[in-house]
Protein backbone atom coordinates (compact mmCIF):
# COMPACT_ATOMS: atom_id res chain seq x y z
CA UNK A 1 0.00 0.00 0.00
CA UNK A 2 1.31 3.42 -0.76
CA UNK A 3 -0.01 6.70 -0.01
CA UNK A 4 0.23 9.59 -2.37
CA UNK A 5 -0.74 13.27 -2.06
CA UNK A 6 -3.48 14.43 -4.76
CA UNK A 7 -3.11 18.33 -4.08
CA UNK A 8 -4.08 20.05 -0.36
CA UNK A 9 -7.48 18.14 0.34
CA UNK A 10 -7.14 14.74 -1.24
CA UNK A 11 -4.89 11.61 -1.15
CA UNK A 12 -4.78 9.12 -3.64
CA UNK A 13 -4.06 5.25 -1.88
CA UNK A 14 -2.47 2.77 -4.27
CA UNK A 15 -2.86 -1.11 -3.75
CA UNK A 16 -1.71 -4.40 -5.15
CA UNK A 17 -4.87 -4.91 -6.79
CA UNK A 18 -8.83 -5.06 -7.30
CA UNK A 19 -9.86 -7.42 -4.34
CA UNK A 20 -7.89 -5.35 -1.93
CA UNK A 21 -9.29 -2.23 -3.49
CA UNK A 22 -13.09 -3.21 -2.65
CA UNK A 23 -11.52 -4.81 0.78
CA UNK A 24 -10.49 -0.88 1.10
CA UNK A 25 -13.43 0.78 -0.18
CA UNK A 26 -15.42 -1.50 2.17
CA UNK A 27 -13.68 -0.05 5.16
CA UNK A 28 -13.07 3.40 4.30
CA UNK A 29 -16.87 4.33 3.94
CA UNK A 30 -17.59 2.14 7.05
CA UNK A 31 -14.99 4.98 8.42
CA UNK A 32 -17.19 7.35 6.80
CA UNK A 33 -20.37 6.04 8.14
CA UNK A 34 -18.93 5.45 11.55
CA UNK A 35 -17.97 9.07 11.82
CA UNK A 36 -14.38 8.56 11.93
CA UNK A 37 -13.18 9.89 8.85
CA UNK A 38 -14.35 13.13 6.77
CA UNK A 39 -14.22 12.60 2.97
CA UNK A 40 -16.68 14.32 0.82
CA UNK A 41 -15.95 11.25 -2.25
CA UNK A 42 -14.49 8.05 -2.13
CA UNK A 43 -13.57 6.74 -5.26
CA UNK A 44 -12.34 3.10 -6.20
CA UNK A 45 -10.77 2.74 -8.94
CA UNK A 46 -8.76 -0.12 -11.45
CA UNK A 47 -5.53 0.09 -8.47
CA UNK A 48 -6.20 3.28 -6.31
CA UNK A 49 -8.80 4.41 -3.44
CA UNK A 50 -9.60 8.35 -3.97
CA UNK A 51 -10.21 10.17 -0.86
CA UNK A 52 -11.43 13.69 -2.18
CA UNK A 53 -12.26 16.65 0.33
CA UNK A 54 -10.74 15.38 2.93
CA UNK A 55 -9.97 18.60 5.56
CA UNK A 56 -6.58 17.26 6.93
CA UNK A 57 -5.18 14.59 4.45
CA UNK A 58 -2.00 14.48 7.15
CA UNK A 59 -4.16 12.89 9.95
CA UNK A 60 -5.64 10.31 7.37
CA UNK A 61 -2.59 9.29 6.81
CA UNK A 62 -1.81 8.15 10.71
CA UNK A 63 -5.55 7.19 10.77
CA UNK A 64 -5.21 4.30 8.03
CA UNK A 65 -4.02 0.82 9.10
CA UNK A 66 -0.56 -0.31 8.03
CA UNK A 67 -2.42 -2.83 6.10
CA UNK A 68 -5.87 -2.63 4.35
CA UNK A 69 -5.96 -5.39 2.50
CA UNK A 70 -7.81 -8.16 5.17
CA UNK A 71 -6.69 -11.68 4.94
CA UNK A 72 -10.38 -12.90 4.29
CA UNK A 73 -12.49 -12.15 1.47
CA UNK A 74 -14.85 -9.37 1.92
CA UNK A 75 -18.05 -10.86 3.45
CA UNK A 76 -20.58 -12.40 0.71
CA UNK A 77 -23.66 -10.61 2.72
CA UNK A 78 -24.20 -7.98 -0.63
CA UNK A 79 -27.55 -8.78 -2.43
CA UNK A 80 -26.81 -10.22 -5.66
CA UNK A 81 -27.69 -8.14 -8.39
CA UNK A 82 -29.36 -10.08 -11.75
CA UNK A 83 -29.21 -8.82 -15.25
CA UNK A 84 -31.50 -10.59 -17.50
CA UNK A 85 -29.77 -10.27 -21.17
CA UNK A 86 -30.01 -10.95 -24.22
CA UNK A 87 -27.32 -12.11 -25.91
CA UNK A 88 -27.26 -10.64 -29.70
CA UNK A 89 -24.49 -8.62 -29.26
CA UNK A 90 -22.37 -7.35 -32.70
CA UNK A 91 -19.31 -9.23 -31.41
CA UNK A 92 -20.54 -12.64 -30.16
CA UNK A 93 -18.85 -14.17 -32.46
CA UNK A 94 -15.40 -12.38 -32.07
CA UNK A 95 -15.74 -13.05 -28.50
CA UNK A 96 -16.13 -16.43 -28.90
CA UNK A 97 -13.49 -17.11 -31.29
CA UNK A 98 -10.92 -15.22 -28.83
CA UNK A 99 -12.39 -17.59 -26.39
CA UNK A 100 -12.29 -20.89 -28.07
CA UNK A 101 -15.69 -22.10 -28.18
CA UNK A 102 -18.88 -20.63 -29.74
CA UNK A 103 -22.02 -18.62 -28.72
CA UNK A 104 -23.35 -20.96 -26.34
CA UNK A 105 -19.87 -20.77 -24.78
CA UNK A 106 -19.47 -17.71 -24.50
CA UNK A 107 -22.91 -17.04 -22.75
CA UNK A 108 -22.02 -20.32 -20.17
CA UNK A 109 -18.88 -18.51 -19.18
CA UNK A 110 -20.85 -14.93 -19.18
CA UNK A 111 -23.92 -16.46 -16.87
CA UNK A 112 -21.69 -18.35 -14.98
CA UNK A 113 -19.11 -15.82 -13.67
CA UNK A 114 -19.77 -13.86 -9.92
CA UNK A 115 -19.04 -10.61 -11.56
CA UNK A 116 -18.39 -7.65 -8.80
CA UNK A 117 -18.42 -3.74 -8.99
CA UNK A 118 -14.77 -3.07 -8.92
CA UNK A 119 -15.76 0.94 -9.60
CA UNK A 120 -17.71 3.43 -11.70
CA UNK A 121 -16.38 5.54 -14.29
CA UNK A 122 -16.83 7.09 -17.59
CA UNK A 123 -20.49 8.10 -17.94
CA UNK A 124 -22.54 8.11 -14.45
CA UNK A 125 -23.49 4.25 -13.54
CA UNK A 126 -21.40 2.77 -15.94
CA UNK A 127 -19.43 -0.22 -13.47
CA UNK A 128 -16.15 -2.23 -14.45
CA UNK A 129 -17.20 -5.47 -13.46
CA UNK A 130 -14.59 -7.97 -12.47
CA UNK A 131 -14.41 -11.34 -12.30
CA UNK A 132 -13.62 -13.01 -15.68
CA UNK A 133 -10.68 -15.17 -15.33
CA UNK A 134 -7.60 -13.85 -17.40
CA UNK A 135 -7.74 -16.32 -20.56
CA UNK A 136 -11.69 -14.78 -20.81
CA UNK A 137 -9.79 -11.07 -21.26
CA UNK A 138 -10.66 -9.63 -24.77
CA UNK A 139 -8.95 -6.37 -26.31
CA UNK A 140 -11.11 -3.16 -26.97
CA UNK A 141 -12.41 -3.00 -31.13
CA UNK A 142 -9.51 -1.42 -32.75
CA UNK A 143 -11.98 1.64 -33.65
CA UNK A 144 -14.34 2.61 -31.28
CA UNK A 145 -18.19 2.93 -32.13
CA UNK A 146 -19.30 6.27 -32.80
CA UNK A 147 -23.24 4.92 -30.97
CA UNK A 148 -23.33 2.49 -28.54
CA UNK A 149 -27.24 1.58 -27.30
CA UNK A 150 -27.91 2.34 -23.68
CA UNK A 151 -28.68 -1.10 -22.13
CA UNK A 152 -25.68 -2.84 -24.08
CA UNK A 153 -23.48 -5.46 -22.38
CA UNK A 154 -20.08 -5.49 -23.86
CA UNK A 155 -16.74 -6.62 -22.70
CA UNK A 156 -13.07 -4.94 -22.25
CA UNK A 157 -9.55 -6.30 -20.65
CA UNK A 158 -10.13 -7.47 -17.84
CA UNK A 159 -13.92 -5.70 -17.47
CA UNK A 160 -17.75 -6.38 -18.29
CA UNK A 161 -19.82 -3.69 -18.18
CA UNK A 162 -23.13 -2.61 -19.63
CA UNK A 163 -23.57 0.75 -21.31
CA UNK A 164 -25.87 3.11 -18.87
CA UNK A 165 -27.04 5.44 -21.72
CA UNK A 166 -26.26 5.65 -25.40
CA UNK A 167 -22.68 6.91 -25.97
CA UNK A 168 -19.11 5.79 -28.14
CA UNK A 169 -17.69 3.25 -26.95
CA UNK A 170 -14.72 0.55 -27.92
CA UNK A 171 -15.79 -2.71 -26.32
CA UNK A 172 -16.48 -5.68 -27.66
CA UNK A 173 -20.68 -5.69 -27.46
CA UNK A 174 -21.87 -9.25 -26.76
CA UNK A 175 -26.16 -8.55 -25.83
CA UNK A 176 -28.36 -5.82 -24.32
CA UNK A 177 -30.72 -5.84 -21.08
CA UNK A 178 -34.02 -4.12 -20.56
CA UNK A 179 -32.68 -3.42 -16.99
CA UNK A 180 -31.64 0.87 -15.69
CA UNK A 181 -28.92 1.32 -14.90
CA UNK A 182 -29.31 5.00 -13.75
CA UNK A 183 -32.49 6.47 -12.62
CA UNK A 184 -32.62 9.31 -10.51
CA UNK A 185 -36.01 8.48 -9.17
CA UNK A 186 -34.01 5.61 -7.12
CA UNK A 187 -31.51 6.04 -4.69
CA UNK A 188 -28.92 5.64 -5.34
CA UNK A 189 -29.12 6.35 -8.83
CA UNK A 190 -26.69 3.76 -10.08
CA UNK A 191 -28.02 -0.04 -10.26
CA UNK A 192 -24.50 -1.07 -9.82
CA UNK A 193 -22.42 0.28 -6.93
CA UNK A 194 -19.16 -0.42 -5.80
CA UNK A 195 -18.66 -3.88 -3.77
CA UNK A 196 -21.85 -5.06 -5.44
CA UNK A 197 -22.09 -8.69 -6.56
CA UNK A 198 -24.14 -8.79 -10.21
CA UNK A 199 -25.25 -12.07 -12.06
CA UNK A 200 -26.25 -12.44 -15.53
CA UNK A 201 -28.88 -14.22 -16.82
CA UNK A 202 -30.22 -15.03 -20.49
CA UNK A 203 -33.19 -13.80 -21.14
CA UNK A 204 -35.69 -16.75 -21.70
CA UNK B 1 -44.91 32.88 -10.13
CA UNK B 2 -42.11 34.77 -10.54
CA UNK B 3 -39.49 33.79 -13.75
CA UNK B 4 -36.88 35.08 -15.57
CA UNK B 5 -37.97 34.82 -19.76
CA UNK B 6 -34.55 34.21 -22.09
CA UNK B 7 -35.04 36.07 -24.89
CA UNK B 8 -31.54 35.54 -26.16
CA UNK B 9 -29.46 33.32 -24.37
CA UNK B 10 -26.34 34.02 -25.87
CA UNK B 11 -22.97 32.01 -27.13
CA UNK B 12 -23.31 29.08 -23.85
CA UNK B 13 -25.58 30.07 -20.79
CA UNK B 14 -26.00 27.03 -18.15
CA UNK B 15 -27.50 26.99 -15.04
CA UNK B 16 -24.79 26.72 -12.38
CA UNK B 17 -24.73 26.20 -8.62
CA UNK B 18 -21.97 24.35 -6.32
CA UNK B 19 -22.30 21.22 -8.00
CA UNK B 20 -22.89 17.71 -6.34
CA UNK B 21 -20.36 16.56 -5.04
CA UNK B 22 -20.23 13.13 -3.31
CA UNK B 23 -21.41 11.07 -6.33
CA UNK B 24 -17.99 10.48 -7.69
CA UNK B 25 -18.14 7.08 -6.97
CA UNK B 26 -21.35 6.35 -9.53
CA UNK B 27 -19.37 8.35 -12.14
CA UNK B 28 -21.03 11.46 -11.97
CA UNK B 29 -19.27 14.98 -12.14
CA UNK B 30 -18.94 17.41 -9.33
CA UNK B 31 -20.32 19.69 -11.67
CA UNK B 32 -20.66 23.30 -10.55
CA UNK B 33 -19.61 27.17 -11.57
CA UNK B 34 -16.46 27.25 -12.83
CA UNK B 35 -15.73 30.43 -11.14
CA UNK B 36 -17.64 29.49 -7.98
CA UNK B 37 -16.12 32.79 -6.28
CA UNK B 38 -18.04 34.84 -8.81
CA UNK B 39 -21.03 32.38 -7.87
CA UNK B 40 -21.33 33.28 -4.46
CA UNK B 41 -20.31 36.90 -4.71
CA UNK B 42 -23.75 37.37 -6.86
CA UNK B 43 -25.56 35.28 -4.42
CA UNK B 44 -24.44 37.70 -1.50
CA UNK B 45 -25.32 40.52 -3.08
CA UNK B 46 -29.04 39.03 -4.61
CA UNK B 47 -29.66 38.03 -0.49
CA UNK B 48 -29.58 34.19 -1.65
CA UNK B 49 -27.32 31.55 0.39
CA UNK B 50 -24.14 31.10 -1.34
CA UNK B 51 -25.78 27.59 -3.18
CA UNK B 52 -28.50 28.96 -4.88
CA UNK B 53 -28.56 28.60 -8.75
CA UNK B 54 -27.90 31.39 -10.92
CA UNK B 55 -26.74 31.56 -14.81
CA UNK B 56 -23.55 31.11 -15.83
CA UNK B 57 -23.10 33.44 -19.23
CA UNK B 58 -20.18 32.56 -21.26
CA UNK B 59 -18.74 35.95 -22.52
CA UNK B 60 -21.75 37.38 -22.25
CA UNK B 61 -24.75 38.41 -24.77
CA UNK B 62 -27.52 37.70 -22.85
CA UNK B 63 -31.52 39.28 -22.87
CA UNK B 64 -33.89 38.68 -20.45
CA UNK B 65 -37.42 39.67 -18.81
CA UNK B 66 -38.49 39.99 -15.60
CA UNK B 67 -41.89 38.22 -15.14
CA UNK B 68 -42.22 40.27 -11.94
CA UNK B 69 -39.97 42.58 -9.23
CA UNK B 70 -36.70 40.91 -8.99
CA UNK B 71 -33.36 41.73 -7.79
CA UNK B 72 -30.38 40.71 -9.80
CA UNK B 73 -26.91 40.62 -9.77
CA UNK B 74 -24.21 40.37 -12.26
CA UNK B 75 -20.08 39.48 -11.34
CA UNK B 76 -17.71 37.48 -13.17
CA UNK B 77 -16.33 38.47 -16.33
CA UNK B 78 -17.05 42.11 -16.61
CA UNK B 79 -20.11 43.06 -18.77
CA UNK B 80 -21.94 46.25 -19.59
CA UNK B 81 -25.27 45.75 -18.21
CA UNK B 82 -28.78 47.65 -18.93
CA UNK B 83 -31.86 47.21 -16.92
CA UNK B 84 -34.84 49.09 -19.43
CA UNK B 85 -32.60 50.12 -21.46
CA UNK B 86 -30.34 52.25 -18.62
CA UNK B 87 -27.28 51.48 -17.55
CA UNK B 88 -26.24 49.55 -14.35
CA UNK B 89 -23.77 48.34 -12.49
CA UNK B 90 -22.09 44.99 -12.54
CA UNK B 91 -20.86 44.13 -8.88
CA UNK B 92 -24.23 45.70 -6.85
CA UNK B 93 -27.35 44.39 -6.18
CA UNK B 94 -29.90 45.88 -9.02
CA UNK B 95 -33.71 45.90 -8.53
CA UNK B 96 -35.44 45.18 -11.71
CA UNK B 97 -39.24 46.35 -12.18
CA UNK B 98 -41.72 43.67 -13.34
CA UNK B 99 -41.56 43.26 -16.90
CA UNK B 100 -38.67 44.95 -17.67
CA UNK B 101 -35.56 43.84 -20.21
CA UNK B 102 -32.18 43.66 -18.96
CA UNK B 103 -29.48 43.54 -21.37
CA UNK B 104 -25.88 41.97 -20.85
CA UNK B 105 -23.50 43.05 -23.30
CA UNK B 106 -20.57 40.77 -24.32
CA UNK B 107 -17.48 40.50 -21.52
CA UNK B 108 -14.92 42.82 -21.95
CA UNK B 109 -12.78 40.08 -20.11
CA UNK B 110 -12.55 36.95 -18.75
CA UNK B 111 -15.33 34.27 -19.62
CA UNK B 112 -17.70 33.69 -17.63
CA UNK B 113 -20.54 35.97 -16.21
CA UNK B 114 -22.46 34.81 -13.32
CA UNK B 115 -26.22 36.00 -13.37
CA UNK B 116 -28.05 35.52 -9.42
CA UNK B 117 -31.53 36.32 -9.10
CA UNK B 118 -33.33 36.91 -5.53
CA UNK B 119 -34.72 33.71 -4.99
CA UNK B 120 -32.15 31.65 -7.13
CA UNK B 121 -33.42 29.91 -10.37
CA UNK B 122 -35.66 27.17 -9.24
CA UNK B 123 -35.60 24.45 -11.97
CA UNK B 124 -35.48 20.76 -10.58
CA UNK B 125 -32.77 19.95 -8.38
CA UNK B 126 -31.05 16.38 -9.76
CA UNK B 127 -29.05 14.59 -7.61
CA UNK B 128 -29.32 17.79 -4.80
CA UNK B 129 -27.87 20.15 -7.43
CA UNK B 130 -28.93 22.26 -10.09
CA UNK B 131 -26.24 22.84 -12.45
CA UNK B 132 -25.71 21.81 -16.02
CA UNK B 133 -23.16 19.02 -16.05
CA UNK B 134 -21.92 19.08 -20.22
CA UNK B 135 -20.21 16.24 -19.18
CA UNK B 136 -23.05 13.31 -18.88
CA UNK B 137 -25.79 15.20 -19.89
CA UNK B 138 -27.61 15.63 -15.58
CA UNK B 139 -29.08 18.43 -14.66
CA UNK B 140 -31.05 20.92 -16.71
CA UNK B 141 -30.71 21.16 -20.47
CA UNK B 142 -28.56 24.16 -21.72
CA UNK B 143 -30.49 27.83 -21.73
CA UNK B 144 -32.04 28.61 -24.62
CA UNK B 145 -33.60 31.56 -26.43
CA UNK B 146 -37.21 31.02 -25.42
CA UNK B 147 -36.86 29.57 -21.95
CA UNK B 148 -38.82 30.62 -19.04
CA UNK B 149 -36.79 29.70 -15.73
CA UNK B 150 -38.74 29.82 -12.72
CA UNK B 151 -37.59 31.68 -9.86
CA UNK B 152 -38.17 30.95 -5.95
CA UNK B 153 -38.93 32.23 -3.00
CA UNK B 154 -36.87 35.69 -1.52
CA UNK B 155 -35.56 34.33 1.62
CA UNK B 156 -33.59 37.26 2.61
CA UNK B 157 -33.38 41.46 1.36
CA UNK B 158 -29.87 41.81 -0.80
CA UNK B 159 -27.22 43.75 1.27
CA UNK B 160 -26.76 47.37 1.41
CA UNK B 161 -23.52 47.46 -0.50
CA UNK B 162 -22.09 50.79 -2.39
CA UNK B 163 -18.78 48.94 -3.43
CA UNK B 164 -18.36 44.90 -3.37
CA UNK B 165 -14.57 45.32 -4.15
CA UNK B 166 -13.34 42.15 -6.67
CA UNK B 167 -9.90 41.49 -8.69
CA UNK B 168 -10.54 41.70 -13.12
CA UNK B 169 -9.91 38.78 -14.58
CA UNK B 170 -5.89 38.45 -14.94
CA UNK B 171 -4.35 38.68 -18.10
CA UNK B 172 -1.87 36.14 -16.98
CA UNK B 173 -2.25 33.22 -14.23
CA UNK B 174 0.29 32.00 -12.29
CA UNK B 175 -1.28 29.09 -10.40
CA UNK B 176 -0.28 27.23 -7.37
CA UNK B 177 0.60 23.57 -7.91
CA UNK B 178 0.93 20.25 -5.94
CA UNK B 179 3.11 17.77 -7.21
CA UNK B 180 1.50 13.91 -7.18
CA UNK B 181 -0.44 11.91 -7.56
CA UNK B 182 1.81 10.57 -10.53
CA UNK B 183 4.61 13.03 -10.79
CA UNK B 184 7.10 9.83 -10.73
CA UNK B 185 5.93 9.30 -13.61
CA UNK B 186 7.92 12.17 -15.24
CA UNK B 187 11.11 13.10 -15.91
CA UNK B 188 12.75 15.37 -13.80
CA UNK B 189 13.17 17.55 -16.51
CA UNK B 190 9.32 17.79 -17.12
CA UNK B 191 9.01 18.56 -13.74
CA UNK B 192 11.32 21.46 -14.26
CA UNK B 193 9.55 22.54 -17.04
CA UNK B 194 5.97 22.28 -15.95
CA UNK B 195 7.55 25.10 -12.80
CA UNK B 196 9.39 27.17 -15.59
CA UNK B 197 7.77 27.26 -18.74
CA UNK B 198 5.00 29.45 -19.99
CA UNK B 199 2.43 27.71 -21.17
CA UNK B 200 -0.98 28.59 -22.68
CA UNK B 201 -4.53 28.43 -22.33
CA UNK B 202 -5.99 26.44 -25.76
CA UNK B 203 -9.25 27.32 -27.97
CA UNK B 204 -10.30 23.58 -26.84
CA UNK B 205 -11.31 24.68 -23.19
CA UNK B 206 -14.69 24.03 -21.88
CA UNK B 207 -16.28 22.93 -18.72
CA UNK B 208 -14.40 19.64 -18.21
CA UNK B 209 -10.78 21.45 -18.71
CA UNK B 210 -8.33 23.87 -19.97
CA UNK B 211 -6.04 22.40 -22.26
CA UNK B 212 -2.69 23.79 -22.30
CA UNK B 213 -0.12 24.62 -24.84
CA UNK B 214 3.77 24.62 -24.15
CA UNK B 215 6.69 21.86 -23.86
CA UNK B 216 5.67 18.87 -23.87
CA UNK B 217 5.89 17.17 -20.55
CA UNK B 218 8.07 13.60 -20.98
CA UNK B 219 7.32 10.59 -19.42
CA UNK B 220 9.50 8.65 -17.05
CA UNK B 221 7.28 5.50 -17.03
CA UNK B 222 5.94 4.18 -20.30
CA UNK B 223 3.00 1.71 -20.38
CA UNK B 224 -0.84 2.29 -19.71
CA UNK B 225 -1.71 3.97 -16.09
CA UNK B 226 -4.94 1.77 -15.01
CA UNK B 227 -8.15 4.16 -14.49
CA UNK B 228 -8.30 5.96 -10.55
CA UNK B 229 -9.85 9.01 -9.37
CA UNK B 230 -9.12 12.52 -10.42
CA UNK B 231 -9.74 15.72 -8.02
CA UNK B 232 -10.77 19.12 -9.64
CA UNK B 233 -7.40 21.31 -10.97
CA UNK B 234 -6.23 17.78 -11.59
CA UNK B 235 -3.01 18.54 -14.54
CA UNK B 236 -3.75 15.16 -16.31
CA UNK B 237 -0.92 14.18 -19.56
CA UNK B 238 -2.34 12.69 -22.32
CA UNK B 239 0.10 11.08 -24.62
CA UNK B 240 0.98 14.03 -26.82
CA UNK B 241 2.63 15.69 -23.53
CA UNK B 242 0.33 18.92 -23.26
CA UNK B 243 -1.24 19.27 -20.04
CA UNK B 244 -4.81 19.17 -19.82
CA UNK B 245 -6.40 20.41 -15.97
CA UNK B 246 -9.73 19.55 -15.03
CA UNK B 247 -12.57 21.80 -14.45
CA UNK B 248 -15.70 21.37 -12.87
CA UNK B 249 -17.62 18.73 -15.19
CA UNK B 250 -14.66 16.90 -15.14
CA UNK B 251 -14.82 12.46 -15.03
CA UNK B 252 -14.86 10.77 -12.30
CA UNK B 253 -11.74 8.48 -13.39
CA UNK B 254 -9.18 8.79 -16.07
CA UNK B 255 -6.35 6.85 -17.54
CA UNK B 256 -3.65 9.17 -17.78
CA UNK B 257 -0.79 10.54 -14.60
CA UNK B 258 -1.94 13.13 -13.22
CA UNK B 259 1.34 15.24 -12.61
CA UNK B 260 -0.04 17.82 -9.78
CA UNK B 261 -2.69 19.31 -9.09
CA UNK B 262 -4.00 23.24 -9.09
CA UNK B 263 -4.90 24.48 -5.92
CA UNK B 264 -8.50 24.42 -5.43
CA UNK B 265 -8.29 28.54 -4.52
CA UNK B 266 -6.93 29.17 -8.14
CA UNK B 267 -9.27 27.08 -10.48
CA UNK B 268 -11.82 30.04 -10.59
CA UNK B 269 -9.01 31.86 -12.39
CA UNK B 270 -8.49 29.19 -14.38
CA UNK B 271 -12.11 29.51 -15.37
CA UNK B 272 -12.55 32.47 -16.52
CA UNK B 273 -9.20 32.56 -18.90
CA UNK B 274 -9.61 33.25 -22.59
CA UNK B 275 -7.71 30.89 -25.12
CA UNK B 276 -4.05 32.63 -25.52
CA UNK B 277 -3.83 33.49 -21.83
CA UNK B 278 -0.42 33.21 -20.49
CA UNK B 279 -0.69 30.40 -17.76
CA UNK B 280 2.60 29.85 -15.92
CA UNK B 281 3.21 27.62 -12.80
CA UNK B 282 4.37 27.87 -8.84
CA UNK B 283 5.22 25.16 -6.09
CA UNK B 284 2.42 25.34 -3.81
CA UNK B 285 4.16 23.72 -1.57
CA UNK B 286 7.57 21.47 -1.17
CA UNK B 287 7.34 17.79 -1.37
Amino acid sequence: MQVRRAGPSAILIELPGTEAVSAAYELLTGLRERGDLTAADIVPAARTVLLDGVPDPDRVFRLLPRDLTPAAEPDGQNTTITITTRYDGEDLDDVARLWGTDRAGVIAIHTGTAFRVAFCGFAPGFAYLTGLGPRHHVPRRPTPRTRVPAGTVALAGPYSGVYPTASPGGWQLIGRTRAALFDLDRDPPALLTPGATVRFVEEA
Amino acid sequence: MRALEIIRAGVRTTVQDLGRPGYAHLGVSRSGALDAGALRRANRLAGNPPGAAGLEITLGGLRARATGALTLALTGAPCPITVGRRPADPELPLAVPAGAVIEIGHATAGLRAYLAVGGGIAVPPVLGSRSTDTLSGLGPAPVRDGDVLPVGPVTAPPPGVDVAPHPPPPAALCLRVWFGPRDDWFTAAARHTLLSAEYRVSPQTDRVGARLTGPALDRAVDGELPSEGLVLGAIQVPADGQPLVFLADHPTTGGYPVIGVVDPSDVDRLGQARPGTPVRFSPAAAR
